[in-house]
Formats: C-alpha cells, sequence, structure tokens
C-alpha cells in the first residue's frame, strides 16, 4: 500500500521529504507536514482501534483535539513509551512506530468483538451496579476482569529518561488560538508594543485558515496568515509559541502553556548541540488580558452505527483534503444540518472524487456554498438526514430517509446509498473550556446553536468562540479585541487595517443532535454519542428513564466525556439527547464542568525539574564535606542529610553509639547542630512577641542570656522548642527543631500579620547563615579554653544559659552555654563558611582529649537518658506542656493571653490522667523495647484491648549499663514503680517498670560546673 | 424495589431495556416530616437509609440543593481503610468498614467495593515509629494491619521506585489488606435507591436557606421550594457546615478548604493497590476503568470555590514521579477540587447542637468517603433516639470546649 489516498498536488505537506514510519507492525510512508493521522488516512488504514466496551473497529473522525477513536501507543523502545497519544495531533517523524491501543489478538481481528457484539446487550450503561453481586466472594475475579478490559494505552516499564522544565511569563496579552480571529488580536495588540504571547496548540500556526476556501486580500488565507506571523516575528515583545497548548486557565489570569518542544521529531527528546533538549516546557504566564481565540469543535451527527470507519466530521475531511492532500475514500455522502459543512463536499469535489449526495436536514436549504453545490450539480438531498450506516470495518453504504426534527420521526421512506465515506455535521460548538476552568459557566445562545464562554474578569473571547465565525467577522472582532486589549495594558494601538475578504451568505442551520431512526432509540442499532466511551443514545436515554436526570448524573451514569477528549466530540449532543429525553431545553439541561487539562499534559511536565535531586532538594551544612570523609552515615531530618553515627572500622550502629556516648559523658564529643532552626527577631516589641508566642516568659530575660522555651499551638499542644537569646533589648536569636524551622517562621509572621500587627517586630531566617558546633563533656571548657581568649569560660562569668560574643579559633563567635546532653557544654556559632575551619581548630586541640564526633543517635540517647524530649517523637499534636511534665515552662501569669492558654484551662487538659512522658525500665535490663509499642496494664494479651500508652524512645545507655525507655503513658506520673507490658506483633510481651523519664544525673549538677 | 441481578439484565435485553424502573422518585416535598436531612451526599444518603431501614423511620426528607452525591461524594479519591491510630476513631471508621464489607448486597447495589489494600509510606526513622506505633495499635484495637519491609512493599507495588536513589528512599510502610477503594457514585446511588424503596423522599435540587426555630428547638427548614416542618433534622453538608450552622445561630470549629484531586487518561492495569506517602505527599490508586486516580493535600486558604491552586498539582505529581518514575509519560487527564471541612483535631463531628432537635455530622475533612456507610449508621441512631450512638459520643461538639480532643494529625497523619 503505498498512500493510495494522497492527493497528486496540493496540501501542506512537503512531498520532498518522505517519512517511514510502522503503525501496528506495517510499514508506511508519509510525508513531512502529516500527522500520524493524515498519514494513516493517506496509507488508506481504516481500522486505528476498538473501542473498549463493545470492541467495535473504530476509525479517524476528527482532525484535531477532539479525536475520540485514534488513540494510539507510541514509542519504538520501551523507555519510549508514550501512552494514548492522539493521532490527530501527533506530527509525522521519520521512524515513528505506533500501535492501536486496544483489540486482540489485534485491531483487524479483534477475538473480544464477538462477546462485544454478543454480550453488548447485556452492557446497558450502569450494568455493572446490577450484577456482580454475587457471590460476593467472586467480586475480586469480576474485577479483575473489568480492570483488564478497560484502559486505553499502557505505562511504559522504564523511567522516563527525558526531562521537563517551566519558565515564569508575565505578559500584557495573552492570545489564545492563532486562527484568523487569534492571529488579528494578537496582531493588533502587538504593534502597541504591548508583550504578546501568542499560543496555538497545532504544528502550523493559522487556524482554520490554513483549509480555508476563501481568499484574504485576494490571495489564498493561508497566506496572509504567513505575512502576520512574518511580522510578529520582527517584533521583539512578542512570543509565538506553536506546538503550545494553554492547558488550564486558573484564577487572575493565570493561564498554563504547555510546550511541547521535541515531540514532533522523536518519541524521546534529540540532543541538540550535544545537548540534551527539554521534551516539554511548562510556560506559567501570568496574562494582563487574555484574549480566547480557539475557535469551534464541530459536532457530529447521531445515527445509528455513526461509528463504522469512515465516518467523520465535515470540517476534518476538508482539512484532510486541502491541508494534507489526503482523501479518504472514494465516494461521499454528506449529512448536515447547516451550510458551512458543504465545504466538504465542494473540497471533495474538487479533489477529483464522487460527492454521492448532500443530505441536509434542511426543508429549504439556501446560501452561497449550497449554490455552488448546485452549480456542480451535486445532488442535494433536502429534508433528510443519514439515518443509519452500513458496514463493517469500513462505511459501504448508508440509508438516508426524510425526518420531522420537531417531531422526532423518519417522516418517509428510506433510501440507501452506496458510498464509503461519510462526513456529517450537526453545528459548532465553541470551545468554552478554558473560560470554564476558572468557574465561568458557558451559556447557551439559541442563535448559534451552542455554549459561549462565560463571563472572566480580564478575558474576551473573539472569532468562532463566540459565535463570529465567518472569516470577515473573525478578522473584524479580533482585531478590534487585540487593541482593546493593549489599551487596557496601558497601550495605544494603532488601528490594524483589515484585510479584504468577501462576505460569504449562509442559511440558517438547523437544530439538530439526535438524528431518528425508524425503530425507537431504545431499538434501534446503537448511536453512538460518546464513541470512545461507548455512550450511545439509547444509553443516554436509559439513564434518563431510572432517573438520572441532572446532566451531571447522566455523564456519571453512561461515562459520556469521561475519556481522553473529555467530550469535545459528544458531550453537546449528549446534553441535547438528554434534554430531548426530559422534555426540556437545552440550557436547563445546562453543561457539565470542563476542568483542566484542556488537553492531557504529562506528568512529566507538570513536574517539570522538580524531582529526584530537585525534589525538595536536599539541604547540607557547612561541615557536610568533613562528615563524610570521616565515614558518617546520615540521617535525614526535615529537609537535611544529618550526620546519624560515625562508624569506625567495621564497628556497628551500636557499637559506635556506645562508643559516642561514653565519650561525651568521660570527656569531650562534638556535634554539629548548624541544622537547628535560627529565626532572627528584632523590633522594639520582639520581647513581647516572644511572651505571646511561648509558654514561658521572656520580659526578664537580660542581654546576654539565653532561656529555653515552648511554643503550644492554639489548642495548647506542643509544636516546638528550642533555645532563644537575648541579644540586645530590641533583638533574639531564636532557635527552632530541625524540621519545624519553617513552619515555625511561618507560624510567627501568621500571628503576628493577622493578629498583631500592631506589634513593631520583624523576623529573619539565619538557619544557613550561622554554623553551630556543640562540644559536650566535662572537658568542654578545656578544649575552648585553647581556642579562646577574649571570653571568660569561668563557673562564675559564664552561667549556665549565657551566651557571650568573642572569638574563636580567631573567628567571631557567639558562644551558648546551653545542653542537650546535661553534660558542661558549649554551643559555637560562628558564621558558616568559617565552619570548617573552627571545627578543624577544636579537633587539632582535641585530639588529646580524645575528642569524639558523634550523630543525631547518640545525641537522642544522651538527651533520652536526661529525659529531654524531642518535638515530633516525645509529641504528636496531642501532648500538653504539662503532660510532658514541663509544667516549669508554663506562665500561666503572664498578662497577655499567650498561643495555647486558653486551650491549656480547658477540663480536659487539666485532667490527671492524660497520657504523661515516664521512663520505662525493661525487666530485661538487655532489652531495647521497640519504639512505637504500644502499652498494656495485663500481661493475658485479648483483643481488642486497652491501650494506655506508647514508647517514644528506646536505647541502650552504656552510662546506666541498662536499655532504658521514654513514654506516654495515661496517669503516668501516679504509676511509678508499676509493671506495664508490651505486646509485640510476633505474638511476645514485654515488660517493664514505670520510672521517672530522667535517668541521669537529676539534680543537673553535671552541665552546672 | 426491582431486584437488580445478572438475570435481570438478560431479561431486561430481551426487551430493550425499555422496562427499567426509576432509581429513586422525584417527589414534591410533603409539608412535614419526622426527619430532615439536609445534604444528599453519601454520609446523607446513608443517614436517611439506615434510618428507614434500622429504625423504622420512613417519613424521612434528603435535601440537597444540587443533584444526589454531586459534593465531596462524587469528588473524592474512594480510599477506604479504617487503619486510624486512636481508639475512638478507629472503632468508628471499622465499624464502616465491616459495613463496607456487606454493602452490595445489603443494597443489592454494586458499589464495587475493592479489598486490593491500603499501603502507607514510610520515608524517614520517625515515620517509621509512627507506623509501627500505629500497626500496634490497630492490631490491639482488632483492625488488621502489617508493617512491611522494603522486600514486601516491593513485592506488591513492583513498580514503585523502592532504591535508594529517590530524594526520601521508602524505608517500609503500614499495610491494611482489607482497605481499598469504592466506586462513589455508586455508594450515593445504592443508598439514593435504598432509601427511596423505604419510602424516603430524596428532595433534588432544593436549598436550605434556613432553619427555623422556636426558642431554643428547630422546626424545621426554609428552602428554596418553601418551608418544610421536622422536629429532627440533621445536617451534614460538609464543606458547606459552616454556612448551615450560621443559619441556625452557633459556629462550628471548622475550616473550609480547597482538596484537589485528578486523574490521568486510563491505563492498562498496572497498579494494584493504594499506594500513600505523607512525607512526599501523595497517594494514587488506580480505578477500574483505569486511570490513574492521584491526590494529596489540602489547599492552604479557605474558599467556596470547588478549584484550588495549580501548585498544589504540581507539587503532587511531583511526588508521584518521585516514586513512580515511569509514570512521568503519563499523561494527566483532568483535576477537580472539592471543599472539605475540616476541623482541629482531623476527626469529625456527630453532634447534638446548641438548637434542640438540631444534629449536626461534619468536619470529615479531607477523609470521610471511607466513613461513609458507618457515619450514616451512627448518625441515624443518634437522630433516632435523640441522643448519640456510643460510637458517635466521643465526636461530640462539647470537646472543643472540654479539651477532649481525638488528634488523629500526629502519627496517622496521612489525610484520607
Ligand atoms: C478531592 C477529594 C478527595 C478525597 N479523597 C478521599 C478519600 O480518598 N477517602 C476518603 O475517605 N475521603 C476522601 N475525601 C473526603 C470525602 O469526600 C468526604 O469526607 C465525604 O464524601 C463527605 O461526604 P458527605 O456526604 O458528608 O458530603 P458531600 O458529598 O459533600 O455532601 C454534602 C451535600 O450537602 C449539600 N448541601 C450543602 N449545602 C446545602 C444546603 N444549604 N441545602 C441543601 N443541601 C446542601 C451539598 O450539595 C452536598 O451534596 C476526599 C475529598 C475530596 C474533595
Amino acid at each position: 500500500m503505498s498512500q493510495q489516498n494522497r492527493l497528486g498536488t496540493g496540501g501542506r505537506i512537503d512531498r520532498s521529504r518522505p517519512l517511514r514510519f510502522t503503525f501496528n507492525g506495517v510499514d508506511y510512508q508519509g510525508f513531512a507536514g502529516d500527522t500520524l493521522a493524515s498519514a494513516l488516512l493517506a496509507n488508506g488504514v481504516d481500522v486505528v482501534n476498538r473501542s473498549f466496551k463493545y470492541s467495535r473497529p473504530r476509525g479517524i473522525v476528527a482532525a484535531g483535539a477532539e479525536e475520540p477513536n485514534a488513540i494510539v501507543q507510541l514509542g519504538a523502545s520501551e523507555a519510549a513509551q508514550v501512552p494514548n497519544v492522539r493521532a490527530t495531533q501527533q506530527a509525522l517523524y521519520g521512524g515513528l512506530v505506533a500501535a492501536s491501543t486496544n483489540g486482540w489478538p489485534n485491531v483487524d481481528r479483534d477475538l473480544m468483538g464477538v462477546i462485544g457484539s454478543v454480550g453488548g446487550k447485556f452492557m446497558p450503561p450502569g450494568f455493572y451496579y446490577k450484577t456482580f453481586m454475587a457471590p460476593a466472594s467472586l467480586w475480586p475475579k469480576y474485577e479483575k476482569y473489568i480492570r483488564k478490559a478497560a484502559g486505553l494505552g499502557r505505562v511504559p516499564k522504564e523511567a522516563d529518561p527525558d526531562i521537563y522544565d517551566h519558565i515564569n511569563r508575565h505578559c500584557d496579552v495573552l492570545v489564545i488560538g492563532a486562527g484568523p480571529a487569534g492571529l488579528a488580536a494578537a496582531l493588533a495588540a502587538a504593534r502597541s508594543g504591548a508583550r504578546v504571547i501568542l499560543c496555538d496548540e497545532q504544528e502550523e500556526m493559522g487556524g482554520s485558515l490554513l483549509d480555508s476556501r476563501e481568499l484574504v486580500d485576494g490571495r489564498p488565507a493561508s497566506a496572509w496568515a504567513a505575512a502576520v506571523l512574518a511580522e510578529l516575528a520582527t517584533l521583539p515583545e512578542v512570543l509565538v509559541l506553536p506546538r503550545t497548548t494553554a492547558n488550564g486557565y486558573h484564577d487572575h489570569n493565570f493561564v498554563t502553556l504547555h510546550e511541547r518542544r521535541t515531540e514532533h521529531l522523536a518519541d524521546l527528546a534529540p540532543s541538540l548541540n550535544g545537548r540534551r533538549q527539554v521534551r516539554a516546557r511548562m510556560h506559567r504566564v501570568r496574562a494582563g488580558e487574555v484574549i480566547l481565540a480557539t475557535g469551534t469543535h464541530e459536532r457530529p451527527l447521531v445515527f445509528s452505527n455513526n461509528d463504522v470507519p469512515g465516518n467523520l466530521v465535515a470540517g476534518a475531511v476538508s482539512t484532510y483534503i486541502r491541508r494534507y492532500a489526503v482523501v479518504p475514500g472514494r465516494r461521499l455522502v454528506l449529512s448536515t444540518a447547516n451550510d458551512h459543512a458543504y465545504r466538504a463536499a465542494l473540497d471533495w469535489h474538487d479533489a477529483g472524487r464522487e460527492v454521492v449526495a448532500i443530505v441536509d436536514a434542511r426543508e429549504h436549504p439556501e446560501g452561497d456554498l449550497v449554490n455552488e453545490a448546485r452549480a456542480r450539480n451535486i445532488r442535494i438531498i433536502p429534508g433528510s438526514a443519514v439515518i443509519e450506516a452500513q458496514g463493517k470495518k469500513r462505511v459501504s453504504a448508508v440509508q438516508v430517509a426524510r425526518i420531522d426534527i420537531g417531531g422526532f420521526k423518519v417522516a418517509g421512506r428510506v433510501e440507501t446509498l452506496a458510498c464509503d465515506t461519510i462526513a456529517t455535521s450537526g453545528g459548532y460548538s465553541p470551545v468554552v473550556h478554558l473560560a470554564a476552568h476558572t468557574g465561568a459557566r458557558p451559556e447557551w445562545r439559541d442563535d448559534i446553536l451552542g455554549f459561549v464562554p462565560g463571563k472572566v474578569p480580564g478575558m474576551t473571547p473573539v472569532g468562532g468562540v463566540h459565535g463570529k465565525g465567518a472569516l470577515i467577522e473573525a478578522l473584524a472582532d479580533g482585531a478590534a479585541a487585540g487593541t482593546a486589549a493593549a489599551q487596557r495594558t496601558g497601550f495605544t494601538a494603532p488601528a490594524v487595517e483589515l484585510p479584504k475578504v468577501a462576505k460569504v451568505r449562509e442559511g440558517k442551520a438547523a437544530a439538530l443532535y439526535q438524528v431518528p431512526h425508524v425503530k425507537p432509540a431504545m431499538r434501534a442499532p446503537k448511536q453512538f454519542v460518546d464513541p470512545q466511551n461507548d455512550v450511545t443514545a439509547a444509553g443516554i436515554e436509559l439513564a434518563t428513564r431510572e432517573g438520572f436526570e441532572s446532566i451531571e448524573h447522566v455523564k456519571r451514569y453512561t461515562g459520556m466525556g469521561f475519556g481522553t477528549d473529555q467530550g469535545k466530540l459528544g458531550n453537546i449532543n449528549g446534553m441535547a439527547i438528554a434534554a430531548r429525553c426530559l422534555k426540556q431545553t437545552i440550557p436547563q439541561t445546562g453543561t457539565t464542568v470542563f476542568r483542566p487539562n484542556y488537553t492531557p499534559v504529562t506528568f512529566g511536565a507538570i513536574a517539570g525539574r522538580n524531582c529526584r535531586e530537585f525534589f525538595d532538594p536536599r539541604r547540607f551544612t557547612a561541615l557536610h564535606a568533613w562528615h563524610v570523609e570521616h565515614g558518617a552515615k546520615f540521617e535525614e531530618v526535615g529537609q537535611w542529610m544529618r550526620p546519624w553515627y560515625f562508624p569506625r572500622g567495621n564497628e556497628s550502629m551500636h557499637e559506635a553509639v556506645q562508643r559516642e556516648c561514653r565519650a561525651v559523658r568521660e570527656s569531650v564529643g562534638i556535634l554539629d547542630a548548624s541544622t537547628l532552626g535560627k529565626i532572627e527577631i528584632q523590633g522594639k516589641d520582639a520581647r513581647e512577641f516572644l511572651n505571646r508566642l511561648y509558654t514561658n516568659a521572656w520580659t526578664k530575660l537580660d542581654v546576654g542570656k539565653c532561656r529555653y522555651g515552648l511554643m503550644c499551638k492554639d489548642d495548647g499542644m506542643v509544636m516546638d522548642d528550642g533555645v532563644t537569646a537575648c541579644i540586645a533589648e530590641n533583638h533574639f536569636h531564636m532557635t527552632t527543631t530541625t524540621g519545624g524551622a519553617a513552619a515555625v517562621l511561618d507560624w510567627m509572621e501568621l500571628w503576628h500579620q493577622t493578629e498583631w500587627p500592631e506589634l513593631e517586630v520583624y523576623f529573619n531566617s539565619v538557619t544557613d547563615h550561622w554554623a553551630a558546633m556543640a562540644i559536650n563533656g566535662p572537658n568542654a571548657r578545656k578544649l575552648l579554653a585553647e581556642l579562646t581568649d577574649d571570653i571568660d569560660l569561668s563557673g562564675e562569668n559564664f552561667k549556665f544559659m549565657d551566651w557571650r560574643a568573642g572569638t574563636v579559633a580567631g573567628v567571631p563567635a557567639r558562644v551558648y552555654r546551653i545542653s542537650f546532653t546535661g553534660e558542661l557544654s558549649f554551643e559555637i556559632n560562628v558564621q558558616a563558611n568559617h565552619a570548617l575551619h573552627v571545627w578543624q581548630a577544636l579537633f587539632d586541640k582535641g585530639e588529646k582529649y580524645g575528642l569524639t564526633p558523634y550523630g543525631t543517635e547518640t545525641m537522642h540517647v544522651l538527651r533520652a537518658e536526661k529525659g529531654f524530649i524531642i518535638v515530633g517523637q516525645e509529641t504528636d499534636g496531642s501532648m500538653t506542656p504539662e503532660d510532658l511534665g514541663m509544667q516549669w515552662c508554663v506562665g500561666y501569669k503572664k498578662p497577655f493571653s499567650w498561643i495555647g492558654r486558653r486551650a491549656l484551662t480547658r477540663p480536659d487538659t487539666k485532667r490527671e490522667d492524660r497520657k504523661q512522658l515516664v521512663g520505662l525500665k525493661p525487666l530485661d535490663p538487655q532489652l531495647v523495647l521497640d519504639e512505637g509499642a504500644q502499652i498494656v496494664l495485663e500481661k493475658e494479651i485479648r483483643i481488642p484491648m486497652p491501650m494506655v500508652g506508647h514508647v517514644t524512645s528506646s536505647y541502650f545507655s552504656p552510662t546506666l549499663g541498662h536499655a532504658f525507655a521514654l513514654a506516654v503513658v495515661k496517669g503516668g506520673s501516679q504509676r511509678m514503680g508499676q509493671t506495664v507490658y508490651l505486646p509485640m506483633a510476633d505474638g511476645r510481651v514485654h515488660a517493664a517498670e514505670v520510672v521517672s523519664p530522667v535517668f541521669y544525673d537529676a539534680e543537673g549538677a553535671r552541665q552546672h560546673v | 424495589m426491582q431486584h437488580y441481578s445478572g438475570f435481570g439484565l438478560v431479561k431486561h435485553a430481551l426487551t430493550y431495556h425499555e422496562n427499567w424502573q426509576r432509581a429513586w422518585r422525584n417527589p414534591t416535598p410533603k409539608k412535614k416530616y419526622d426527619v430532615i436531612v439536609v445534604g444528599g451526599g453519601g454520609h446523607g444518603l446513608a443517614t436517611a437509609y439506615y434510618l428507614a431501614k434500622e429504625h423504622g423511620i420512613t417519613n424521612v426528607a434528603v435535601v440537597e440543593k444540587g443533584w444526589l452525591g454531586g459534593g465531596n461524594t462524587a469528588r473524592n479519591t474512594t480510599i477506604v481503610r479504617s487503619n486510624y491510630l486512636w481508639d475512638e476513631a478507629a472503632w468508628l471508621y471499622e465499624h464502616a468498614m465491616k459495613l463496607w464489607e456487606g454493602l452490595s448486597q445489603d443494597l443489592n447495589y454494586n458499589v464495587m467495593y475493592s479489598q486490593r489494600g491500603v499501603m502507607n509510606l514510610g520515608h524517614t526513622l520517625q515515620d517509621m515509629r509512627d507506623i509501627h506505633r500505629r500497626v500496634n495499635a490497630n492490631r490491639l484495637n482488632g483492625i488488621d494491619g502489617e508493617v512491611l519491609d522494603i522486600k514486601q512493599i516491593q513485592e506488591i507495588v513492583p513498580i514503585m521506585d523502592c532504591s535508594k536513589h529517590t530524594r526520601y528512599p521508602i524505608m517500609g510502610a503500614s499495610w491494611q489488606p482489607r482497605g481499598g477503594v469504592a466506586r462513589h457514585d455508586a455508594v450515593a446511588w445504592g443508598f439514593a435507591r435504598g432509601a427511596d424503596a423505604l419510602g424516603v423522599d430524596m428532595l433534588q435540587q432544593t436549598e436550605v436557606t434556613g432553619i427555623r426555630k422556636s426558642g431554643n428547638k428547630v422546626l424545621g427548614v426554609e428552602t428554596t421550594r418553601g418551608f418544610i416542618a421536622a422536629d429532627t433534622v440533621g445536617v451534614v453538608t460538609a464543606g458547606n457546615s459552616g454556612v448551615l450552622a450560621k443559619m441556625a445561630g452557633f459556629q462550628l470549629p471548622i475550616e473550609s478548604h480547597p482538596l484537589q484531586a485528578l486523574v490521568s487518561e486510563p491505563m492498562k492495569p498496572i497498579l494494584d493497590t493504594v499506594v500513600m506517602s505523607n512525607k512526599v505527599h501523595g497517594y494514587v490508586s488506580q480505578s477500574d476503568k483505569g486511570d490513574l486516580v492521584i491526590g494529596a493535600g489540602i489547599d492552604g486558604y479557605n474558599g467556596y470555590g470547588q478549584r484550588g491552586s495549580y501548585s498544589t498539582i504540581e507539587h503532587t505529581l511531583q511526588a508521584i514521579v518521585e516514586l513512580f518514575p515511569m509514570f512521568s509519560r503519563v499523561r494527566m487527564n483532568r483535576q477537580w477540587g472539592g471543599i472539605v471541612d475540616t476541623c482541629p483535631d482531623a476527626c469529625p463531628i456527630i453532634s447534638a447542637t446548641p438548637v434542640g432537635g438540631l444534629f449536626f455530622n461534619c468536619g470529615w475533612g479531607t477523609g470521610g468517603f471511607k466513613a461513609t456507610p458507618g457515619s450514616g449508621n451512627v448518625f441515624a441512631a443518634t437522630l433516632a433516639a435523640g441522643k448519640p450512638h456510643p460510637l458517635a459520643a466521643p465526636f461530640s461538639i462539647d470537646r472543643f470546649i472540654s479539651g477532649k480532643l481525638i488528634d488523629e494529625h500526629g502519627a496517622a497523619g496521612v489525610a484520607h
């Protein structure tokens, strides 16, 4: 087969560039400029798919985004697979490999089709709700079968090798659609100097100008389009984006433009000058004005067997002939309700093929195009329609009958006409989808038999999308809107001289959607409304009969509009049919809601580069390289990579942690504490703000002092903690948990901006600016003394919870005497880029003390020995400060009702038997209890069983010589000495004694030396 | 009620499906009902069904401003599970789970409840602590649950990236085999049809515009079709609950947020279970039609517009591609939003109110679909008795005054 449907001349294809491609394993040839669909039609491929429910053979229906059938699997290699490509929107490239998504063993000989044609009768809409119920145990089997039958393409089995990116843009005027109205609008706006973006989803810009029969300024319409595009290309503020679909229209003129940069070249993005190109780019555009020039989609007529391959919408026939020089058949019958579709018959005739008849639903068709058809002696059958197609894998004939539209019945004799192609047109539905995304409900217009966009602030519809589809009108409409939009965004637009176009006189269209059949709709051969989902007119009728009267119910019960074309082809017909069955008008019936995407967009394009290393990018401290070099194992905490432990040689984690713990308790250890959140708080009301934010009091904290603070949510539950230092009267330095930093800053801004705007206070994140190194252990002071000579480290002059500014290892530092281990401890903060220098200096001097780096695990053991909580581990959003035994940290006497105070005085938060923080000592001293183990009071396990708490932290302590845990237990403070039980999933039951959560140095002697 | 069965389908096929009856009537409102349920979502319809079926109260109207099941019931991602952390929540959702397990047969309507298992991934040490804690609690409450290691996860979901190369490598998961998904519309329709058959009036396109009271006692509801009287009114209006409470003259501790979801184009079966991750923030399952059904968390701001912001969709798909790099070339077909009624403690309110005879069932937020039969069941009992069903009692509105919250944010934090 070699392009038997290709005309010898004409079209916009490049005959000098033949391209080979493969469809369902067969090799074909097309030309550059083809779509996959036009190339398939050129080669006479009729059956491109099988329908999913009835397995009926399906052919190409349309030439654009509304195509429901020609959905193919693309890709020559596994990783390059692209599921569900619409052949009408896929440019042909050399080596393209595609296959039908349905059909077994293949689309031509499909075994499922047998089941479909026999079983179809038993599969009305909603049939699965009515069956597969007994026996209940078989449902999973049924479901497996149902799932197998569903779905179109398949997911590639390999990860996507391609990359995608995002770009943010601002423009004055965004024009969506580059047909006559859009081009005129863009030109008018652009000539004013405004920043204009013009996008169009097609390979080539020009829209209907590319296949128009009309002349513009005496030349083919496409020449005018080319001239406009050439001028736009010279204007520096204009961005023209072909192959770019406005896929979503959000509030405040935020529009996403999905630009497919390489899909027309190959299935994997090719390299350009040695660099990988992005496969697709999402332009996130904020536009001053949006001009919607998206035109219309033609509605097919709904008649029996209207899905037999060889059925196309009339406009698509014209497009294939005029743009691609492909005549998709030999003998055409056109069934129409309007003049405009006559173009298909004229184009067909021009191509030298036979027009069997034009069947016109109107009694007295008249208009320029009608007259032209008459002049060519094409047979016109008025007052009639095609009521049924015949043929299996290709149309072989049609039945034509006189119809009574108002009475919805066949009103005369049925005539059979032999043909192989049917073109139909029921009218033109404005492409209102984008406007609908914003929530604007489309409005019905009786004069154009279609829904036009609802009002959207800052958006102007132009051309066909609001009923001004005739070329002469569309040009004027677009130009005027472009000028006005430019003016509204502050530019003076010179008037655009409109090109000369002759007016085409057209007769009034008839309102025909479903064509009546000799038999009632329920008994007639299937009349498809939404072919992709096998939704028929009878199905819609049945839905309404069963009480599914809202159009949303009809949609959901039948599946209408659920396909990958989202009802572009069939929805209006479906609504009209529902309206007929419910005996109401179309506007009363209303539309379903169109939502993004206008056409489907790959997950990759929406995700952009923000995957893998760019997905929530990792944060590293200034000392990270040192940690890596010293063999650290890392733990993810929030976004940070923190050293977890530093194994030496073949040490296990347990061994390493035990060694690190001992080093701190016996000499000195060092922790990279840089990941703690740090927030600068400045302003004359900084102190007052802290009073309101923290549970404890800040009024008396002097300069040079630090204090531990607890923060609650407004429900009184602990949300974060940390130490805050008073740097100056108006200046505080707050630390937060590593994971909580961003949330705390947000929280502070929220309260400041919404509740207390009168406070003069400013916040700034300085987490990355400071590196923090905590040296802990009895030798900490001696070590630090070797590196500073301007800070007096003596116990009397630099007390626990003081901070000092000075020099450490020759660089400016703030040293905080705070401790999370219970040992003598100094936290040295230096500018982050000095960190490695200071850290290194500490190790140089620290060797003699056996200075040991330790990670988060050791930190956890040491703090747990002291009963110090970790927010997020001991707390879970349901613990009050009192529950944690931290009533010392709550200032009920503070004058201002701080966040959480009111909640903490509620009766339940005051209850004595709430869950409270306790220590657990396993009865087997070697047994490290499972974190997350639930605690019960009885040894005998029965299910269900009351639980009194759970283990929050659990370790083995080398210092104590036994395992220990922290837990929260109901009424825990009253249970000291009691034995509790911990049932494990494997049936074992552990036992532990409830003890104080402070296991070590309860008096705090060690940190006060 | 016309009985549905495979045999019935064959029989009706012979008469060209011309004799199917309406699934429910379209009645004119009576002047007075024993009970009015405001809101014809899944929860409201289930309430009406169980009122009629279990309490013999059939003089009931469901008053719905739009179409039945058109609120969040029509918009959710249909995940059903009962592995909640806290006893009160676990018992309530497990009550629902048990009802799910026989619902198709009970309603004679296939709600396609598919027990394909729900997996919650852990990516950090704290995630794993929380998972252990929750699974241990579930088991002691008699709810199925397991902690899975990487190998087990990979066996159940071979296509997920369980390697160390992801941003937050998967460390383990919790697994509830009895969890799964159901066909959301069918749930609403099944309950509606069942309730209708028992005599309940479904009043669609009827908006409640006011609550009429005498002193502190409810008299009925003002609607766009006139006043309808009832001594007992149950309000089940999800995202609009705050609006209804205002009509009744009190406030609820509820914030209404947009929650979005999206679907891919239909794909051949590829994912046989529900995968959720709180850390990377996204979840996915595959519908019987083949769509990948995807969601994440709420949009941060409050609002009643059933849309949402694009950035949320971006983040969600980043999470999904992160978990399933092979989904990158799959295409998103459609996105939508619902308005969810979130409570400070992420648990519902099933409660009497300051107005006598007026009860509210709301606050289900991002995760109420799974509760639909259970919620309706305990709310019906509450309305019938005029006092809370034992499982509903802890969810009284009083808890926001007493402070007896049931905080599901913590260890169970995964929405939905
Ligand atoms: C995107 C999304 C995903 C979700 N995913 C899940 C999930 O996976 N699993 C899960 O368990 N839950 C999920 N949920 C939550 C779940 O959808 C809801 O909690 C649940 O459906 C609530 O049911 P309902 O019947 O209470 O509410 P709805 O279905 O919203 O019903 C409330 C009804 O009240 C009506 N109404 C409102 N005001 C009035 C008035 N004045 N007069 C009359 N009628 C009125 C509305 O029209 C509506 O029909 C999700 C929600 C969303 C939005």
